[in-house]
């Protein structure tokens, strides 16, 4: 072999193994970073937004010139609707969804159940890379006519339908839901691989009884996201149907809009909206189940304790899956649908917070009678806990049909779904980072930056969405570029203000963990296979994992939460240790 | 550090429902006025009760969770606690008694809802027909949304939407107190909201439907009206005004706007506000 051809090959080589890779670990990796630098770009949207509502039509210093050049550093209004449209579509599509299902979901599913790699490797290398198209066509969005799609993320028609009803409805609105289908596409390619490697792949002893509460959640996700996904994809077809070829889906007869007449009608605008929440409400539950199995699996690591009712944890589990296809009429109270059908929703979303209660009871009675180690990831893991409760208490009083008529569209629906998708979610993937981060790089993330990390943006976080509440109770609407523009709402500016700044505090006490993450890759304590002594299969594989995983054929023999067990001296045992009467 | 970050969350619940009663109470700094905008509706107080049951609910729940989970963090921290780990998987008692207490809570809740939902948006308010029978009132004026105003047309005196000597205005509805006010809402162009924060009215107007809101007035003044659904760039400035006034002025306002109206005949406004 030349030099030349060893040149070729290492090329070659680094291209399979780091850029097209088929090995689920570098494919966990790769969606890690990406949507990482996407939460990056979605917290500046949200700074936009909270700049606006705190210094209405006023440049905004340092980086308003960099973001609206275009508007000479002013928010005008029109820019203002896209800025909450991609920084809901980035934060959902780019973030929250990709980060759990497709970082975490690839990088634990086979270490977790014992198996060298996913069902389907190339399927999944397929799934990373059917983001990028997406990326670009939601980011180059920003940079055509209308710059950025403004119709809300919810895309609601006519104004999402109609070109000429808005500056974002063009082009932007056309790439926005060619790159949301993408984004479909991606998660269905994981979607299936998740159910068939979970299904067939686990290590020999790894019943579905003893699988970690991570997998459970994984699992039930990925079911939740091949039922629920066809529809948004038929429907966002549709919508570009309507859009591009003239098709009437969404669109009343003799619809009128900006002076120009749609071609085609006998729509149902109302039909969008059913359809759209038929999968945007699993999607919820998409965006925050595999949050709590992480979580479980955190708590009973670091109280050193089995979780509490592990059925009935993955029973709760199921029937908010379950549950979570009948109750996406809620976000559709006031939306003109028939009343009598908004009380049948309003009960089978008062039942969904049932398991929710359940689950939030079991977790308290992990902690109970545990040896708690405050350790970073489990400081954020307890967050999610005290966060959860406030947004899963918050969502009872718009399940109330009534109440909702009043806060719908206020920020009282802002503060709930920020405590549930930020406080919640994101604080959990947070500490999923610094619990795994020793599992993908064989180095620990530094402990006391990591507290720092987690005391300032604990804080900042509440004191930017908690006020939200109060604002909602006033009525505060969402999506106006300037509220203040109404009496009822003029006194409301220096709350604003207030919350702007602990939000501009909470973006930048994330450099804090940018530089840990990065640093520590480098520079970190190395360490074992399980620094954190805990039970569950990936801690038994190398740090970090090579090519297949594991060294030795794992063979499981108890559940993974046997942690302070008095069958072993130590305060765990691992799934793998065989128990003392066969050693 | 446990003491430290066990207050830490001990917080959530003390400033929590520090900051609720603050803002109920509509006069603490900086809370000032911060609670429900001033009820003028015959049912507002309704559907503030019913949320204040809600708030007294799970107000509690959040109270008890969370000092359950800073008395947890406190006592068993690792480094204070010197008692062995409750090995335990779980308990099935306790899992019921969890299961059903907040089972019966949400079901009762969810029923204690339905009479003031059906109020509100199902049985449409009547009145005494010409023949002594009960009739479903007819809607006094009707609201047209559309990029980026309110169209009014009043019914005039034939009480019939359509004819001629209906009533047009721009952004300006008055509504006479203490008469229940039936209104119907449509959209020309793209989804809106027509919200009255004052009466709790919300109701998303769509296009190629009709739709029909009411509720009486109980007070006098000048109120605003909300575009609550996103309707395209100008959707902030789609502002109206709602002007509740006695019969006597509310019938000399229709008279004027009528005579108004007939010297210059209702011209579209596509002016901003």
């Amino acid at each position: 072999m030349t030099s030349h051809d060893h040149h070729e090959m290492t090329v070659s080589s680094f291209i399979s193994t780091y850029v097209f890779s088929r090995d689920h670990k570098i494919i966990g990796m790769q969606f890690l970073f990406s949507t990482l630098l996407w939460f990056l770009i979605g917290g500046l949207l949200a700074l936009g937004i909270r700049w606006q509502l705190a210094y209405p039509w006023t440049d905004m210093p340092v980086i308003g010139s960099m973001l609206f050049s275009g508007e000479g550093g002013q928010i005008s209004p029109e820019f203002y609707t896209a800025l909450f449209t991609m920084h809901a579509t980035v934060m959902i599509f780019f973030v929250i969804i990709p980060i759990l299902a497709g970082a975490f979901g690839n990088f634990l599913i086979p270490l977790m159940i014992g198996a060298d790699d996913m069902a389907f490797p190339t399927l999944n290398m397929l799934s990373y890379w059917f983001m990028w198209p997406a990326f670009i066509c939601v980011g180059s969005s920003f940079f055509v006519a209308g710059h950025g799609a403004s119709s809300g993320w919810t895309s609601y028609p006519p104004l999402a339908d109609v070109t000429a009803a808005s500056p974002g409805s063009g082009t932007a609105q056309t790439l926005w839901l060619l790159g949301v289908t993408l984004v479909g596409v991606s998660s269905m390619m994981g979607s299936v691989n998740y159910m068939t490697t979970i299904i067939q792949m686990r290590a020999p002893g790894m019943t579905i009884f003893r699988m970690p509460l991570t997998i459970w959640s994984m699992f039930i996700t990925a079911i939740l996201q091949a039922f629920a996904l066809p529809v948004l994809t038929a429907a966002g077809f549709m919508q570009l149907a309507d859009r591009t070829i003239g098709t009437g889906f969404f669109l009343p007869e003799g619809n009128v809009i900006n002076n120009s007449v749609a071609a085609a009608g006998g729509g149902q605008p109302l039909l969008w909206q059913h359809l759209f929440w038929f999968y945007s409400h699993p999607a919820v539950y998409i965006m925050i189940l595999p949050a709590m199995g992480m979580v479980s699996d955190i708590i009973a690591c670091f109280a050193r304790k089995p979780i509490f009712g592990y059925k009935p944890m993955v029973y709760s589990i199921s029937a908010i899956a379950g549950l979570g296809f009948i109750v996406w009429g809620h976000h559709m109270f006031v939306s003109g649908m028939n009343p009598v059908l908004g009380m049948t929703f309003m009960v089978s979303t008062m039942m969904i917070a049932l398991p929710s209660a359940v689950k939030v009871f079991n977790w308290l009675g992990t902690v109970w009678g545990g040896k708690i180690q405050f350790t970073t990831p489990m400081l954020f893991a307890l967050s999610f806990v005290s966060m959860f409760i406030i947004g899963g208490l918050s969502g009872v009083f718009m399940a109330a049909t009534p109440v909702d008529i009043f806060i719908h569209d206020t920020y009282f629906i802002v503060a709930h779904f920020h405590y549930v998708l930020f406080a919640g979610t994101a604080m959990a993937v947070f500490g999923a980072i610094y619990f795994w981060y020793p599992k993908m790089f064989g180095r620990m993330m530094n402990e006391p930056l990591g507290k720092l990390h987690f005391f300032l943006t604990f804080i900042f976080l509440n004191g930017t969405f908690f006020t939200m509440h109060i604002l909602g109770a006033v009525g505060f609407p969402r999506r106006l570029a300037d509220p203040y523009h109404y009496e009822t709402f003029r006194h409301l500016l220096p709350m604003n203000q207030f919350m702007t700044w602990c939000a501009v505090a909470m973006v930048v006490s994330q450099i804090i963990f940018a530089w840990n993450f990065i640093y520590s890759m480098f520079f970190g304590k190395a360490v074992g296979r399980n620094p954190w002594h805990s039970n569950t299969l990936e801690w038994t594989a190398p740090s970090p994992p090579g090519h297949g995983n594991f060294d030795f054929q794992p063979i499981v023999y108890r559940g993974p939460y046997e942690y302070g067990s008095p069958e072993t001296d130590q305060d765990y045992y691992p799934q793998t240790q065989p128990p003392p009467s066969t050693a | 550090m446990g003491r430290f970050w066990s207050i830490m969350f001990l917080l959530v619940p003390i400033l929590g429902v520090g900051v609720f009663i603050c803002a109920i109470m509509d006069e603490t700094w900086p809370f000032i006025n911060m609670w429900f905008p001033e009820d003028i509706s015959d049912h507002g107080y309704i559907i503030d009760n019913l949320f204040n049951t809600i708030m007294y609910l799970t107000g509690l729940i959040f109270i008890v969770t969370g000092l359950m989970l800073f008395w947890f963090m406190w006592k068993y921290d690792e480094t204070k606690n010197s008692e062995p780990v409750k090995f335990t998987h779980g308990s099935h008692t306790l899992e019921v008694v969890w299961s059903i207490l907040p089972a019966a809570t949400l079901l009762f809740i969810a029923i204690y809802q339905m009479n003031a939902w059906a109020d509100a948006k199902i049985i449409r308010p009547t009145e005494m027909g010409p023949n002594g029978q009960e009739i479903v009132k007819p809607p006094l004026v009707e609201v047209v949304g559309r990029q980026f105003e309110w169209r009014m047309r009043y019914a005039g005196e034939d009480r019939i939407i359509g004819t001629q000597d209906d009533i047009f205005t721009v952004n300006e509805l008055h509504l006479p107190v203490g008469e229940e006010a039936v209104i119907t809402i449509k959209s020309d162009d793209v989804l809106h909201s027509f919200f009255l924060p004052n009466a709790r009215v919300k109701q998303d107007l769509v296009p190629g439907m009709k739709q029909f809101v009411w509720f009486r007035p109980l007070k006098t003044g000048q109120f605003d009206i909300v575009c609550a659904e996103l309707c395209g760039w100008g959707h902030y400035k789609m502002k109206g005004r709602l002007t509740v006034q006695s019969r006597s002025d509310f019938d000399a306002w229709m008279k004027a706007s009528a005579a108004s109206q007939t010297l210059a005949s209702f011209i579209p406004s596509d002016e901003d506000e």
